[in-house]
């Protein structure tokens, strides 16, 4: 695949000052991304990863460098315009999973298809088979509150893909799920990038990164490793070998 | 973001806090309340003073004591005390043409007794012209002539209630009542001419002017004046006539030292009015605090919620809500939160406007229930108004709040 990447960042860097004491979360970030990519961050906290994926996905602006995302210079870009690529490009899944209380499944997916402007009609068919897609028919009424939270983690994964977003960004997403759970994401994980999705996954547990095509690792506010993953190394290896 | 979506969220977000709810919407529905309430009882008490008035008559010409500077009420319509106007002054102007029957008015509000039977009543001294300047007639015997009131007569004619009261349905002429200790014979009583206005001319007992001033009262002018003319046509002329009389009997030269002041039905309508007006003007400034106090108390929670729902902020950022979208929804909210109060509140006030109406209506005066569209609309004007300009402050900070901080917020 010879094509441009669908994202990348040059020397990004991001400072906090909390008074007069500055901490240099990232200290000059490079970095590129490819449609159809599976890339798992890793790092222990404090590395950096977290400040990395807020970046990436414009929910936070980084002190210094370049950011192109789909070829546009994205430091000028005003918050409106941000707004709206988080909403069309972007799909977010949290590790507190972060739907909204007091509000049903289908309306947490269809939050995203509101802000976008969708007819309400073909929001609520692309709500339920988002949910359907992600097992959870039975469950398109229920509050956050009356779902487990697996389950709760599969409305976000809805929730973030229901705009047909270019990248996909999940930060600890199975950090607070059970080990049956953790499979059962990271399966809809596989199966998203089996289609084509390109994702980005920030975590510090192996199991999780096993899944990913490439591994980035971090450490104090730097990449100091960026390969492609064992299993895949061994799947690429196949297939070169075919 | 859909409307009514956001308004389903923002009521379902006030009934999880129900107290709270209930206490930040108070100040909404009390002032609410007051203004549906003041509107109503205002529009009612001034259609009781216009049709008491009107009831009267259009010919009259009032003459009170005290001068007025312009546009202003007399002094005597506050109830202050003023003796330069005389009873030779009302009786000079008869000889206006014209006129066809003057009286002046002394009153006190004092007890009537017959046997072991007590009544309070304003106790009026007229003159003998007095059933015809206000078109009163009698039921029985006769009203008092001038040798009565020249010879200090202590003859008394009973309004129709008062004679109800105090006699039943027996006969009071030739009876004896007691006004003040000292012993009226009742030579006549009203027909009943119906409670219109404040004071229920029913109610009245009549007695001789002179009498009501040297033995009741002690004193020797009189609290108004009336001149009948017989013609609606002729009101203005007369009405400059009268003011040349008195000016020249009082010897005043210059307009500006008027120590009386004249004014047809139609002037005393408009400055009864300016007085109800002026009233109403009062009590509506104090509803509206009631309001900018409820307002603050919204401003208030918006800004509580604003905090409180930070992490929700930021994830609606995170998934493409723009800083219009987070402005709006929290407006919405707080338009939400206070429309529901000014519901509250509308509801109460007209029910209260009823209890008023039907209260007085029961008491016998012709006291109509007026909840007017206007107030209503006015009121649903106010409570948005409210609701966007202390909704603002807190919905701005929320739309600006930026979206990794609000979603870090714990």
């Amino acid at each position: 695949m010879n094509k441009d990447p669908l994202l990348v960042i040059k020397d990004i860097t991001k400072d906090y000052s909390t008074g007069s004491v500055v901490t240099s979360a990232l200290k000059g970030v490079n970095f590129e991304v490819y449609d159809g990519d599976f890339i798992a961050i890793m790092g222990h906290s404090g590395s950096g990863k977290s400040t990395m994926l807020h970046i990436i996905g414009f929910l936070d602006t980084p002190t210094s460098g370049t950011y192109l995302f789909d070829g546009i210079d994205t430091t000028k870009l005003t918050e409106d315009d941000l707004a709206d690529i988080r909403n069309k490009k972007l799909g977010f899944v949290f590790q507190a999973y972060n739907l909204l209380p007091r509000t049903s499944a289908l309306d947490n997916v269809r939050m995203p298809m509101i802000y976008a402007g969708v007819d309400e009609k073909i929001q609520f068919e692309k709500a339920t088979k988002a949910l359907e897609a992600v097992g959870l028919s039975h469950r398109m009424k229920n509050h956050p509150n009356e779902l487990s939270g697996g389950e709760q983690q599969r409305v976000a994964i809805a929730r973030a893909l229901i705009n047909n977003p270019r990248l996909i960004l999940a930060d600890e997403p199975t950090g607070n799920l059970d080990s049956k759970s953790t499979e059962e994401i990271m399966g809809i994980f596989d199966e998203l990038h089996r289609k084509g999705h390109t994702i980005i996954i920030v975590t510090h547990e192996d199991n999780v990164s096993d899944h990913a095509e490439q591994i980035v690792k971090m450490k104090d506010g730097l990449v100091f490793q960026h390969h492609i993953s064992e299993k895949h190394e061994h799947i690429a290896h196949n297939k070169a070998g075919n | 973001m859909n409307i009514l979506l956001t308004i389903r969220l923002a009521i379902k977000g006030l009934l999880a806090n129900k107290i709270r709810a209930f206490l930040t919407i108070l100040g909404i529905i009390i002032g609410v309340a007051g203004i549906i309430l003041i509107v109503s009882v205002g529009n009612g008490a001034e259609s009781l003073i216009v049709n008491q008035i009107k009831s009267v008559g259009s010919n009259l010409i009032g003459i009170l004591p005290g001068g007025r500077e312009e546009g202003e009420p007399p002094a005597a319509a506050f109830g202050i005390i003023i003796t330069t106007l005389k009873e030779d002054d009302i009786k000079a102007l008869k000889e206006i043409p014209h006129v066809t029957a003057v009286t002046g008015y002394a009153k006190s509000v004092t007890q009537v007794l017959f046997r072991n039977k007590k009544v309070e009543s304003t106790v009026t001294g007229t003159t003998s012209e007095y059933p015809e300047v206000e078109d009163a007639k009698l039921a029985n015997g006769r009203y008092f002539n001038d040798l009565d009131e020249n010879s200090v007569a202590k003859v008394a004619i009973l309004g129709s209630k008062i004679k109800q009261d105090l006699f039943d349905d027996t006969n009071p002429v030739g009876e004896n009542i007691k006004i003040k200790n000292e012993t009226f014979k009742v030579i006549g009583y009203m027909e009943e001419r119906g409670a219109s206005g404040f004071s229920n001319n029913d109610s009245l007992v009549f007695i001789p002017l002179k009498t009501m001033q040297k033995i009741i009262l002690g004193t020797n002018h009189v609290s108004m004046g009336r001149v009948k003319v017989d013609d609606a046509s002729h009101m203005d002329e007369t009405v400059d006539t009268v003011i040349r009389i008195l000016r020249t009997r009082h010897g005043i030269d210059n307009p500006k030292d008027d120590d009386f002041t004249v004014a047809s039905q139609e002037q005393g309508l408009q400055i009864l009015t300016s007085v109800t007006g002026s009233i109403k003007i009062l009590l509506t400034a104090i509803a509206a605090i009631a309001l900018i106090v409820g307002g603050i108390g919204i401003m208030n929670v918006m800004f509580i919620a604003v905090t409180e729902r930070t992490h929700e902020i930021g994830l609606r950022k995170a998934i493409g809500a723009k800083q219009k979208d987070i402005l709006r929804q929290f407006l919405i909210e707080a338009i939400s939160i206070t429309s529901l109060g000014g519901i509250i509140g509308i509801l109460i006030g007209t029910v209260i406007s009823a209890l008023i109406a039907f209260v007085i209506q029961t008491l016998g005066y012709k006291w109509d229930l007026i909840v007017t569209p206007d107030s209503i609309i006015i009121a649903a004007g106010v409570i948005v108004g409210i609701g966007i300009v202390f909704g603002y402050a807190p919905a701005k900070k929320a739309s600006l709040l930026s979206p990794i901080n609000a979603l870090r917020y714990e």
